[in-house]
């Protein structure tokens, strides 16, 4: 009696109007029903509906852009906990970065997000490595490379501006020496090759307070203006068109024939 | 009056069929509401300039935006004291934080050193047992004259004007620069003479 009632709770639970607006397709029983399974739901529509046997072959791919992008995952998630304590101003950052460690429960986010940084640069280049080696980037996958190379440059930045917010000295003289490098920008910094030609009699149009370090920092050196503005640009700016670059990155992997392959 | 979406597409047939054997002048058929190809395309180049126009002109003072107005930052001049203040041969290093500068005598001048190193920008230290600048982040070293010598510095420090004000007191303006490089250094106002 008790079992059958069990059964009747479970096929009207099944069968009821919430349970079907959620998932449209019943239960799978056959490779048609799987098929719909997949087409119709979001999370599962990011994978194709069959693999060919060497995707999942890791000694051709090294599983390195899903690990890249699992690492940007576990940095989404400790770097939006960081936020909760971290404050990005002269007075705070340090002291805020060392109570993570000291006295912040489980502080060992910061470790995480750290070590996940590096452990994501070092996985994009070796992704990069593993698709030149086997020749993935020829056609048609050729403009998907180009938008590799954009997250690489993205994935750079993104660890460029993260070294400044500990704001120690290690932090401050390394982005001073990594902005310099903007002031030798052709044409758009101060010292660059070509910045003589952009100017009107004896006045330069690109100056100290003009040129492309200066509208990186902010400032005519590190300080308050270049702390913010990093923390902006990592925290909220880089990451948001990062995703962008890699939905696409992703989606053109599928339309370009797949997953590549051994040949 | 209106133009069922079969008529229109026949007259857009024939609009190309006369294009291609000349009988009817291009540009010219209306459709139902009294729209020609050209002015529909003229519409269309008139709609995407001023597209244009305006996402130029946000990416502008996007850009200008990152630029602010005022800077929080250390007087670009300020008064360093009488030259009797400095001893012959003394390397100051009175206003290195407050002002970024170093305010050395030589043997005949009184001068205003730059404290960037030349390399990429950080400050060095001044040794005074070795006689010499030496910055902590790639090791370039500079003489006292501000010469580089060791490591990756691709040239001398650079110099600030200096002068003299009514009272005898020296004075710094770090908007000017004197490149050693560029044979600056024997300027007027690079120097105060002792």
């Amino acid at each position: 009696m008790a079992e059958e009632e069990k059964k009747d709770f479970w096929a009207r639970f099944f069968g009821s109007y919430i349970w079907k607006s959620i998932f449209r397709v019943g239960i799978p029983r056959d490779r048609r029903g799987r098929l719909m399974q997949v087409l119709s739901n979001f999370f599962l529509h990011l994978h194709p509906v069959s693999l060919p046997k060497h995707a999942v072959k890791l000694k051709y791919t090294w599983c390195m852009g899903g690990l890249s992008f699992f690492l940007f995952i576990v940095l989404t998630f400790t770097g939006v906990l960081l936020m909760f304590y971290y404050r990005p101003t002269i007075e705070y950052a340090y002291n805020d970065v060392i109570d993570l460690r000291e006295t912040t429960p489980m502080g060992i986010m910061r470790e995480i997000h750290r070590w996940a940084a590096h452990l994501m640069v070092i996985a994009v280049w070796f992704h990069m490595f593993r698709v030149f080696m086997t020749g993935s980037y020829k056609a048609p996958r050729e403009f998907n490379w180009c938008i590799g190379v954009v997250l690489l440059t993205f994935t750079l930045l993104l660890s460029f501006t993260g070294y400044l917010l500990p704001w120690d000295q290690l932090a401050i003289w390394a982005i001073t020496v990594g902005s310099n490098m903007a002031a030798a920008t052709p044409f758009v910094g101060q010292e660059g090759p070509g910045v003589a030609l952009l100017s009107i009699g004896n006045v330069n149009l690109i100056g100290r307070t003009s040129d492309a370090r200066f509208l990186l920092l902010g400032d005519t050196s590190i300080g308050a203006g270049a702390l913010l503005r990093f923390y902006v640009f990592h925290c909220v700016f880089f990451p948001l068109i990062a995703v962008f670059f890699m939905v696409v990155h992703f989606w053109r992997v599928r339309k370009d024939g797949g997953i590549s392959g051994p040949v | 009056m209106a133009d069922s979406k079969q008529d229109q597409a026949d007259k857009l047939k024939a609009a190309g069929a006369g294009k291609a054997h000349g009988h009817v002048a291009k540009g010219h058929v209306a459709s139902g509401d009294g729209q020609t190809r050209r002015s529909f395309i003229s519409w269309v180049v008139v709609g995407w300039a001023a597209f244009a126009a305006c996402m130029g002109g946000l990416a502008t003072i996007t850009m200008r935006f990152f630029a602010p107005n005022v800077l929080y930052e250390p007087q670009q001049t300020f008064r360093a004291g009488a030259v009797s203040e400095y001893a012959p041969g003394e390397v100051s290093t009175r206003w290195k934080s407050k002002f970024g500068i170093w305010i050395v005598r030589l043997d005949d001048r009184v001068v205003a050193l730059s404290t960037i190193c030349t390399h990429l920008g950080c400050t060095p230290n001044w040794l005074a047992s070795e006689q010499k600048f030496k910055c902590p982040c790639h090791g370039s070293a500079f003489r006292m004259n501000g010469i580089n010598f060791e490591g990756p510095a691709p040239r001398p420090l650079e110099r600030h004007k200096i002068y003299l004000d009514d009272e005898g007191i020296m004075v710094v303006d770090k908007t000017v620069s004197f490149r050693q490089e560029r044979g600056q250094w024997d300027e007027p106002e690079s120097f105060v003479a002792v």
